[in-house]
């Protein structure tokens, strides 16, 4: 499909150009909120390279951020650069489905 | 109901928790489970946001309890905007920390879903509201819209469980709304999980009307109304209208007032119907009903009252005409603000919205005296049933407010007057019937106190006369051939009449009889009299000669004696 392959030019063009924002959101040190910042670790590395930011926002410590991004699960990581806004939600242990989530792949034409 | 019998009523069983709003906490006898959640379902459009949100401004307003309110499918400005119309300002209690409105939007667009997860970012965010407000109240509005974010049912279900189970560890009372659907009570099975209270809201139309119909299915350790009960989003929020007052507690004042007709008051005990009962006035087509009742509101206008005339045939230019031809004159009353009509149609809106309009106009005016003309135009919107259930209410309401009502009712024909058109009677504390009474080819109109509770009143008929100064109670003539009204009647009294004067004119012609007699008596007897009298006069003359010749016989027998010589004899001797 053309509009598919247009966009995963763009989007690839994007990736190797900015930085990327990526804010973790998690309540307290559960194991959940620990899988999934290593997750988000190694997903990083290994697809964004030098290119992104990451920032861990603890909703125990500030419940009051739960708002501005429309957080009600956890653990939520919202990427806030480059828009579109997108959140994948979960302890990001299915890495296909967070780079579908990210943009970083294309989501499967037949779904 | 105030606080106190909120109180009084919660005392045994669960706590409960005030909703304030009008008729819920009656048929949930004190309120929502305090500190327990409740599910309000129902399908789109049946008043669930409403319902739930008077619920937090009258805590917050009435009892002092602050809320929040969750809401997933509306943004908080909507929100404040919709129910501006009842009068509640969101806005003004958001910034007085009694109400927080927090939306939360989903987007099942932007989510993507990897791996395990939990939804402690709600709970936190709705602590975190809870706690910055003290809130004693949450409504979460529609909790269901989850399931459309979130792809991972078996988690939702996991969370949802656990979200109750906190909420109750939070002490809030809280109102979870869901949508109905599938012929199950919530779509999701929700119910499953807030088990404690569940109340069913309904919209539905019959026969072009649109009903709300509300039910508590379900409350866990209380009692409470099972019924169907209507309720009417009206122009102060909601109102559930019991079929009956679970609890007859009307206050019953001795004070009188007057019916405006002198002669019925002097039929009802002298001083007319008591105040804040409800009066039935029934009668076939033509006998007069409005009439009374026009006696009746301007009597309450005279005392300086309220009254409120809903007219449901005339309209009220043309009531204001009728009346003046009896000798009425309503207009007066209309300005200076003591009467106040409202004509419609019953046809125009469903049963549930006259109740409303009802309500409302005797909320805004305060009268202390309703007229309703005719209440049987009421059937034409409503079953038998549904008819009586909204008199019930209605007289309910009235009597809660200590207003006199005056209901006026066709009957079908006169064959049964006592059959009341509307099944009503029974509820009715007064209860006046207009006869036609036909005789003689004429139909003249009869009035008698069918009942009147706590009162002596008169058995009598009385013949009821349309005159230019009003209504005219006249006695009726019971004849041999039964009642005697109308023309027959002024012939009756005619008669009546001449009879009276020939009696009179025979006994002063007996009395000058008799006063001759005496006079032929007395003259009589002087006559018999004066001939006692010649009869002694001339008895005594006769008796006196008798005496003188006896004398003269003894001189001369004595002297004849000399003349002899005889022997001396004593002159009264008598010849010895």
């Amino acid at each position: 499909m053309k509009p598919t392959k247009v966009r995963r030019s763009g989007g690839k063009q994007r990736a190797s150009s900015r930085i990327w924002n990526l804010r973790l959101y998690v309540a307290g040190g559960t194991s959940r909120s620990t899988a999934a910042l290593n997750n988000l670790q190694r997903i990083c590395d290994e697809h964004l390279p030098g290119r992104y930011r990451t920032e861990v926002v603890d909703l125990l410590r500030h419940p009051q951020l739960a708002a501005g991004d429309q957080i009600l699960a956890v653990p939520t990581l919202v990427r806030t650069l480059p828009p579109p806004l997108k959140k994948i939600i979960g302890d990001l242990s299915d890495t296909q489905r967070v780079l579908v989530g990210l943009d970083l792949i294309p989501r499967k034409v037949s779904s | 109901m105030s606080a106190k019998e909120i109180k009084l009523l919660s005392k045994n069983g669960i706590q409960k928790c005030p909703t304030g709003i009008a008729g819920l906490d009656q048929i949930t006898e004190g309120g929502l489970p305090q500190g327990r959640p409740t599910l309000l379902c129902g399908n789109a459009g049946c008043g669930k946001t409403v319902l739930a949100m008077e619920f937090l401004v009258r805590g917050a307003n009435e009892f002092n309890e602050p809320g929040v309110f969750v809401a997933f499918e509306e943004t908080d400005k909507d929100l404040s905007q919709n129910v501006a119309s009842m009068g509640f300002d969101l806005p003004a209690l958001s910034a007085r920390k009694k109400l927080l409105l927090d939306y939360v939007r989903i987007d099942s667009s932007e989510i993507q879903e990897s791996g395990d997860y939990d939804l402690e970012g709600l709970f936190i965010r709705l602590g975190n509201a809870i706690d910055s407000v003290g809130a004693k109240r949450v409504v979460l509005d529609t909790i269901e819209s989850l399931f459309s974010g979130f792809s991972n049912t078996s988690i939702l279900r996991a969370e949802l469980r656990r979200l109750f189970a906190w909420l109750k560890t939070k002490g809030v009372t809280a109102v979870i709304t869901a949508e109905s659907g599938d012929g199950k009570l919530t779509r999701h099975g929700i119910e499953e999980y807030v088990a404690d209270c569940v109340i069913l809201l309904d919209h539905r139309v019959e026969d072009q009307t649109s009903i709300r119909r509300m039910r508590v299915t379900k409350y866990r350790g209380t009692m409470h109304g099972t019924s169907e009960y209507p309720f009417l989003i009206g122009q102060t929020g909601i109102s559930v209208l019991p079929l009956s007052a679970l609890k007859l507690e009307h206050k019953a004042p001795t004070q009188k007032i007057s019916s405006g007709v002198p002669r019925l008051d002097a039929m009802l005990g002298g001083k007319g119907f008591y105040r804040s009962t409800s009066i039935l006035v029934s009668g076939g087509a033509g006998t007069g009903k409005s009439s009374l009742a026009a006696h009746f509101v301007e009597a309450a206008c005279k005392r300086g009252e309220r009254a409120l005339y809903m007219a449901s045939e005339q309209s009220t230019d043309e009531v204001i005409r009728n009346m003046r031809s009896i000798g009425i004159d309503l207009e007066p009353w209309i300005k200076r603000d003591l009467l106040r009509f409202y004509s419609a149609r019953p046809g125009t809106f469903g049963l549930e919205k006259h109740l409303v309009t009802i309500h409302d106009e005797t909320s805004a005016f305060r009268p202390k005296v309703v007229v309703i003309d005719p209440i049987t135009n009421f059937a034409s919107v409503g079953s038998r049933s549904e008819v009586k259930s909204m008199v019930t209410r209605l007289i309910d309401m009235f009597k809660s407010r200590q207003i006199t009502a005056m209901f006026t009712s066709l009957t079908a024909g006169d064959s049964s007057p006592e059959l009341s058109e509307v099944g009503v009677s029974s509820q009715m504390d007064s209860w006046l019937l207009l006869r036609n009474l036909e005789s003689n080819g004429e139909r003249n109109r009869g009035l008698y106190v069918l009942k009147s509770r706590g009162m002596a009143h008169s058995n009598q008929i009385r013949e009821f006369v349309l005159t230019k100064h009003g209504i005219q109670l006249l006695d009726v003539y019971v004849g041999p051939s039964g009642l005697v009204t109308g023309s027959a009647r002024v012939a009756q009294e005619a008669k009546e009449r001449a009879e009276a004067e020939e009696r009179k004119q025979q006994l002063q012609r007996k009395t000058s009889e008799l006063k001759e007699n005496r006079q032929q008596l007395e003259a009589q007897i002087a006559k018999m009299w004066s001939d006692f009298e010649i009869k002694e006069q001339s008895l005594m003359r006769d008796a006196h000669q008798m005496e003188l010749r006896e004398k003269q016989i003894t001189t001369d027998r004595v002297a004849m004696g000399y003349t002899r010589k005889a022997d001396r004899v004593h002159a009264n001797s008598k010849g010895r």
